[in-house]
């Protein structure tokens, strides 16, 4: 069986700088894969080479053997491919419940299918209490769950989840791991970048690491973990920093 | 899913998918509605109708302009083309061919939706000043040329013939002012509904989607170039309404009027004022706007053409710079503090 | 048409570009500091063509000597306009920015006009008046002179942005303004300083363009439209690119004029401009 997800030497340069070099990686159908590197290693810019915001300078993208490369945002989305950014972006002039409509509305266009829709993908991430709150006056944790209720209630087969841990309390990340379990089990493909290595380690089925744009290593947690290369770019830092 | 959880799901999906409006708010709308119906018969003078006209105009107007800036986000300073367009196409169809107004409303409107079409295609991708900048600089350009334009009577422009005769079918009344006021009335109540529908819409939440955040709104599979285009050609096609009415209204097309700069200021001006995004805040603007022009050109005279722009100008200035949802925002405050009481 | 004719055309509107080029300096000035489109600019080029009207008409004060006065007054206006306006703006959507600035313009052609009523006026009898000779071709001395000062405005700007420090820090806020408060450049003075340098190159303009334009409360309208025209050619917040754009502009305006219909010379500006925005959103001279 072909990866639904299939990424081919995609590359990006700005000027002289490469953010992304040569990336090879593929994605199972129902797997969990997790994308580590330190910050500036080129993994926002991957998922917005994925999801047609950015075009790539060389390279494919093929999504259950189709290619997507380079295709507009609205219709890579349209395909099935949902994401969510790390500079999250609520509609802020919306409601909760409106916000997560405009995911729902992906497939319909009858609004109280829409809204019931959305209902569910709020009690989903937990975040039914807020629905008529507007999304400006949500906590950053309680953005990242909506941005993802957003995304999921569109039913994609596929979402690339930019750091859904980052600046979120303990407690809460132990929630969002559920979550994302759950997600697997209703059979959602996941990428998720991911600064968190206990997260990751416990969530991936497969890992690519990145430094500096190029991938260094990509299999699964314990072998990426022993990667030297990874150690020396990675892991080292983390360690240094905390 | 915790039992809890499931309970608040099945207490959300009870809920109405359209929060009501608190019973005094109703109240005050029948009211208000019932108040607008019974006006010419209650202000039977020739300038009070006016007045309400000019209002409902405006009204219609500015939500035009709402359409496009205040739902998709897009600054257009250009609307004055649309005004001019609607005024022109069922002028020229009428004292040329001799088409009634009624259809000339409608080419109206499907030319200057094509116009948006053919404006916004290029420019509404551009980043937003620059847009704003590009439909201000069209709007420039197509009064220059419809100044030039000898066929439309260039400079001079146009006189809508005199027709005294069934005067529904030439949409001239000359003996009284309540006709263009219920006409005025019901161009402004079909579109306001028609904005009021719009919001609640697959359509209308998109536009909102991607006025707030344009990326996450492509990632839900929003076409923004698309959107912003359709939004743009509703807008256009209502101040085409507003464009031929007033020309019906006046009976004498100058460009230099219609295509003004001032016109594509003045609805953005009223919105903004009243509440830019909001259904009811392009009426709260005409309705506070409309009548300060009017009453100091009566005080002041000749000179009063500027005194109404002087204070339009800083009053805009300060809602930019205090209260940049508007009036009409102050009152939803009051309405929604008030609903949640208990 | 003979080649006279053509070379009388480029030098006038060289002339005239370089006016368009010191009042389109000031727009760019200030959006590449804070993201700010100016919609008022036009009216403080009126409000500077008007005080230096009124220091003639009332002190009998040449525009030549009243230059710097002028010059200091707009710039005095622009940093009051900063802390009284902008300021407040800035934290605003862009919606209640343009709106806000448009608001302003308004106002202040609503109130010329309350003032002084909608007449065109004219400075008579200024110092520079009449016109030289050369070879085949006449020029305006006022022109010229104006032509000169715009020039020399631009080499001070110039000079002050690239050689100086509080230039560099200029420079380096409209670069990346958290990097540069990291670094200890206080951004806030720095606008303001953006905003005085802006509307004093615009009172320069106005005064030089007081010697031999129509002065009224209108007239800052289209030479705006044109400084829109000239940032967005030269490319949102480059000296060096309005300069080239405003020069573009005029020549453009005074060549078209000659060949075709002179009332269709804004169009072909115009026209240029969404040429260039939609082919090059980042100017004719910009970076890509």
């Amino acid at each position: 069986m072909s990866p639904l997800l299939d990424v081919s030497g995609l590359t990006k340069r700005y000027g002289g700088v490469t953010a992304n070099a040569d990336i090879v990686f593929d994605v199972n159908e129902g797997e969990i894969v997790g994308i580590i590197g330190p910050n500036g290693a080129g993994k926002s810019t991957l998922f917005d080479l994925i999801t047609g915001f950015q075009q790539p300078d060389g390279g494919r993208v093929l999504l259950d053997g189709h290619d997507i490369t380079g295709l507009r945002p609205d219709r890579i989305s349209r395909l099935g491919v949902a994401r969510t950014f790390q500079k999250l972006k609520p509609f802020i002039d919306l409601t909760v419940t409106e916000n997560v409509i405009v995911g729902a509305l992906a497939h319909t266009s009858d609004m109280k299918t829409a809204r019931d829709r959305a209902l569910e993908s709020l009690a989903f991430v937990d975040l039914l209490e807020k629905r008529n709150n507007f999304a400006r006056e949500l906590s950053t944790g309680q953005r990242k769950r909506l941005e993802l209720a957003r995304a999921l209630a569109m039913s994609p087969r596929l979402i690339l989840m930019d750091e859904v841990t980052g600046g979120v309390d303990q407690r809460s990340i132990v929630g969002l791991i559920a979550l994302v379990l759950e997600l697997k089990q209703r059979g959602v493909t996941v990428v998720m970048i991911e600064h968190n290595m206990q997260v990751i380690m416990r969530l991936a089925d497969r890992i690519l690491a990145l430094h500096a744009g190029r991938p260094i290593a990509f299999g699964a947690p314990e072998q990426v973990r022993s990667e030297p290369a990874v150690v020396d770019a990675y892991l080292g830092t983390v360690t240094d920093a905390a | 899913m915790s039992g809890s959880r499931t309970d608040m799901l099945k207490t959300a999906r009870a809920e109405p998918l359209w929060p009501r409006p608190p019973l005094w708010v109703s109240a005050l709308g029948a009211a208000a509605l019932a108040l607008l119906i019974a006006y010419p018969f209650i202000f039977t003078t020739s300038f009070s109708q006016h007045l309400m006209i000019l209002i409902l105009l405006y009204a219609l107007m500015a939500q035009s302009w709402n359409v496009v800036a205040g739902l998709s986000g897009q600054i257009s300073l250009g609307q004055a083309i649309f005004f001019g367009i609607g005024a022109y196409s069922s002028t020229v169809l009428f004292a040329k061919y001799g088409v009634t107004p009624w259809v000339g409303l409608m080419v109206g409107m499907l030319l200057s939706a094509l116009a948006a079409v053919a404006i916004g295609v290029p420019t509404l991708r551009l980043r937003g000043h620059y847009f704003a900048i590009a439909t201000l600089l069209i709007g420039s350009g197509v009064q220059i040329v419809f100044q030039r334009w000898d066929w439309v009577g260039a400079a001079s422009g146009l006189y809508v013939p005199i027709e005294r005769a069934s005067p529904w079918f030439y949409l001239q009344f000359h003996t009284s002012k309540v006709p263009y006021y219920y006409l005025a009335l019901g161009a402004v109540a079909i579109g306001y509904l028609v904005v009021w529908k719009l919001r609640r819409s697959r359509l209308g939440f998109r536009l909102q989607a991607l006025r707030d955040e344009p990326d996450a709104a492509a990632s839900l599979g929003i076409a923004i170039a698309r959107h912003k285009v359709l939004a743009f050609m509703i807008s256009a096609a209502m101040m085409s309404v507003a464009g031929t009415f007033y020309a019906q209204y006046v009976l004498v097309l100058d460009p230099e009027r219609l295509f003004s700069a001032e016109i594509s200021i003045i609805v953005l001006l009223m919105t903004v004022l009243g509440g830019s995004g909001t259904l009811w805040g392009p009426a709260l603007g005409a309705a506070i706007l409309v009548p300060l022009s009017e009453y100091s050109r009566i005080w002041f005279g000749g000179t009063g053409r500027t005194i109404d722009l002087i204070l339009y100008g800083i009053l805009i200035l300060l809602v930019c710079m205090w209260r940049t949802s508007g009036i009409l925002s102050l009152l939803e405050e009051r309405i929604r503090r008030r609903a949640e009481m208990p | 048409m003979s080649r006279d004719l053509i070379l009388q055309a480029v030098i006038s509107g060289l002339l005239m570009g370089l006016i368009y080029a010191l009042v389109a300096v000031g727009l760019t000035l200030i959006f590449g500091l804070m993201e700010i489109v100016n919609f008022a600019h036009g009216e403080f080029l009126m409000l500077a063509m008007f005080t230096a009207f009124w220091f003639w008409a009332l002190g009998g004060l040449d525009p030549m000597l009243s230059l710097p006065l002028v010059a200091i007054l707009l710039a005095v206006a622009g940093i009051l306009a900063h802390f009284g306006i902008i300021r407040r703006l800035l934290k605003a959507p862009m919606l209640a920015q343009v709106c806000g600035t448009f608001g302003l313009g308004v106002a202040l052609r609503a109130g010329a006009q309350f003032l002084w009523t909608p007449d065109f006026r004219t400075i008579t009898n200024p110092f520079i008046a009449g016109r030289v000779q050369i070879g085949p071709i006449f020029i305006g001395q006022p022109q010229l002179i104006s032509g000169g000062i715009c020039l020399l405005s631009f080499a001070a700007l110039w000079w002050f942005v690239t050689r100086t420090e509080t230039g560099l820090g200029l420079q380096a806020t409209a670069q990346d303004r958290q990097a540069a408060a990291v670094i200890g450049i206080p951004t806030e003075r720095m606008f303001a300083l953006g905003w005085a340098i802006g509307l004093g190159c615009v009172g320069i303009a106005g005064t030089m363009l007081s010697t031999f334009y129509y002065i009224f409360p209108e007239v800052g309208t289209n030479f705006a439209l044109l400084a829109f025209v000239a940032v967005a050619l030269g490319g949102f917040g480059s000296i060096a690119g309005s300069l080239l754009a405003g020069i573009l502009i005029g020549l453009v305006e005074s060549l078209g004029g000659l060949l075709l219909d002179p009332s269709y010379k804004t169009l072909i500006v115009f026209a240029l401009y969404l040429a260039v925005v939609i082919f090059r959103p980042h100017g004719l001279f910009g970076r890509f």
